[in-house]
């Protein structure tokens, strides 16, 4: 692969400098979600050696469980920041929310419209399973999915847990040992908010929440915070931004093709394929990383570590083939043989992951890329990945939001 | 409209969903008039398929047989708008592929049978049973049944 091709595949430039990244740790703080986005705005223009006066977009991520200001989160952030005229956007796709937040203002910035952008996600989050938003809504498949079926976000993960499983011989101890490398990646990174040692028989032991997945298998909600500082790349020479320049090369927000044919939160049904109309592609989660790959010109053999939501134990398994790191049914012994830990071939979540962190909705996808900055840079104390080039993340929100982001050096 | 044993009236928990027939009850989809996608719940506005305009859609009860593509429980009360009993009783779940209508529906399975009576291929049917009550009414939701399963024989379940 020749770096020099890296983020312009087609002769057209995909790449946007990260100047700067920030987080503010993520935990069970129960302060307003305000104060996060701040601390991680401040850390990340310090990060990338700017004043708040030189953004010139703001570009928040919302979160729906926060009232007006988590609408409008955008504005929020710029508002507690200060007001300066910035340019504001603030958008909403579920878990995948980060990554349109990054996708929005990287567009502004290849466009040309603004040198300097701001991205922020922040999230204080209710205790236990995630619950819709409260009244009676009889059309929205969200709150009827719990009200019809009692069917909470574990109950999905879990459908695809049992069915690895029954296909791929996929046992209790692979998804608990996913736990265990997860857990020992996160000891020392101090945005973590679990960091503890667990052991397979620890994980087995703990209470089954929805049939396979047990209580120590499946990611918490959590508080946090998390931004980037976005620029271009003439702006970045400009500033003399120090080495290695980190760069996100490409930025993946597809929806699913139909007919969508594996069941997904929070629907009651998938598509019908009895139209004809079989999708001759890959599902839509193997399609959001190759989106990615295809924008930044690379393939997974170029991948030096990667970052995936791993909702549960078993899903994380899902995503090594979706990202393409094995094949089909592969993933077991790819685990097995240590490859996904830290000093293995392809280290999955050097991070610690959702497995450490939980999940703070608006904020997770913007740490994933957060964690590859600091990877590639070389800053991260404890859990480096040595001499990465090359990190991909990925993730998806509900309702058909892919999110897979490409950063290189 | 039938009346429970308790002299409660039985009424859908969400109406246009499901028949309410006691001996072959059926969840109510749609199929597109056009290109013949099915959907359920049952579509309103426009055809899923991208290659298809349609706007008009006739109702289709589904098939009431499919097989288990995958299967889960819940062991924890969920959080409301679910209703639950108390004291909570944890229940099981699947998600059923219909052969016909090449799609795949989620739904309960009825109370007592557990995720060790199940098995990915397994072949269940549909039938109804309570969700929750109130003083007047039981409200119905649809459940599926293994078919093999002889301790669940007979009629709606609960």
């Amino acid at each position: 692969m020749a770096d020099d091709m890296i983020g312009s595949p087609n002769g057209r430039e995909t790449r946007v400098a990260v100047l700067g990244a920030g987080m503010h740790p993520w935990g069970k703080w129960g302060r307003n979600f305000v104060e996060y986005g701040v601390a991680a705005a401040r850390d990340a223009l310090r990060d990338a050696g700017l004043r708040w006066e030189d953004v010139q977009f703001v570009s928040g991520a919302d979160t729906i469980r926060n009232g007006y200001p988590g609408f409008i989160a955008g504005a929020t952030f710029a508002q507690a920041l200060g007001w300066t005229g910035a340019r504001v956007s603030s958008c909403y796709a579920a878990c995948a929310s980060g990554a349109s937040a990054i996708a929005g203002a990287r567009a502004q910035i290849l466009a040309g419209l603004c040198d300097v952008a701001l991205v922020v996600g922040a999230d204080t989050t209710p205790k236990g399973f995630f619950a819709p938003v409260g009244g009676e809504r009889k059309d929205d498949p969200d709150w009827l999915r719990f009200h019809l079926m009692g069917a909470t976000n574990p109950t999905y993960f879990a459908l695809y847990a049992r069915r690895r499983m029954d296909r791929f011989g996929a046992t209790d101890e692979d998804f608990a040992t996913v736990k265990v490398k997860n857990a020992r990646h996160g000891l020392a990174n101090p945005y973590a908010r679990y960091r503890k040692e667990v052991t397979v028989d620890e994980v087995l032991a703990s209470p089954i929440v929805a049939d396979p997945l047990r209580l120590l298998e499946i990611c918490a909600t959590s508080d946090g915070g998390a931004a980037l500082v976005l620029s271009s790349l003439d702006f970045a020479r400009r500033h003399g931004a120090g080495e290695p320049l980190v760069t996100v090369s490409a930025v993946s927000t597809v929806t699913p093709r139909f007919p969508n044919t594996v069941i997904e939160m929070p629907n009651f049904s998938t598509d019908s394929a009895a139209a004809g109309g079989v999708a001759d592609g890959p599902g839509f989660r193997p399609s959001i990383t190759r989106a990615a790959y295809e924008e930044a010109g690379i393939g997974p053999e170029d991948v030096d570590l990667a970052e995936v939501y791993d909702l549960s134990s078993a899903l994380e398994l899902d995503w090594y083939e979706d990202i393409g790191l094995c094949g089909e049914g592969e993933a077991e012994k790819l685990l097995r043989d240590g490859a996904t830990s830290i000093g293995g071939r392809i280290p999955v979540n050097p991070s610690g992951g959702l497995s450490c962190f939980g999940e703070a909705i608006p904020a997770q996808a913007i740490a994933q890329v957060c964690e590859c900055v600091w990877q590639l840079r070389g800053q991260a104390a404890g859990r480096q990945v040595d001499g990465a080039r090359v990190a991909v993340t990925a993730n998806q929100g509900l309702f058909g939001h892919g999110s897979s982001v490409v950063v290189t050096r | 409209m039938s009346t429970a044993d308790s002299g409660k009236k039985r009424v859908p928990a969400l109406d246009g969903w499901f028949t309410m027939d006691d001996d072959a009850p059926a969840l109510l989809g749609s199929r597109c008039t056009v290109c013949g996608t099915f959907a359920f719940p049952a579509e309103q506005f426009a055809c899923r398929n991208p290659a298809c305009e349609g706007t008009e859609f006739e109702p289709v009860r589904l098939s009431r047989r499919g097989k288990v593509w995958s299967y889960t429980d819940a062991r924890y009360q969920p959080p409301p708008p679910y209703v639950a009993a108390d004291p909570y009783v944890p229940f099981t779940l699947v998600a059923v592929e219909l052969a016909a209508e090449k799609m795949v529906v989620m739904g309960q399975v009825v109370p007592g049978v557990s995720v060790d009576d199940l098995t990915v291929g397994d072949e269940v049917e549909l039938v109804l049973g309570p969700l929750y009550e109130d003083d007047d009414h039981e409200y119905l939701v649809w459940r599926w049944r293994p078919v093999a399963s002889a301790k669940n024989e007979g009629g709606a379940d609960g």
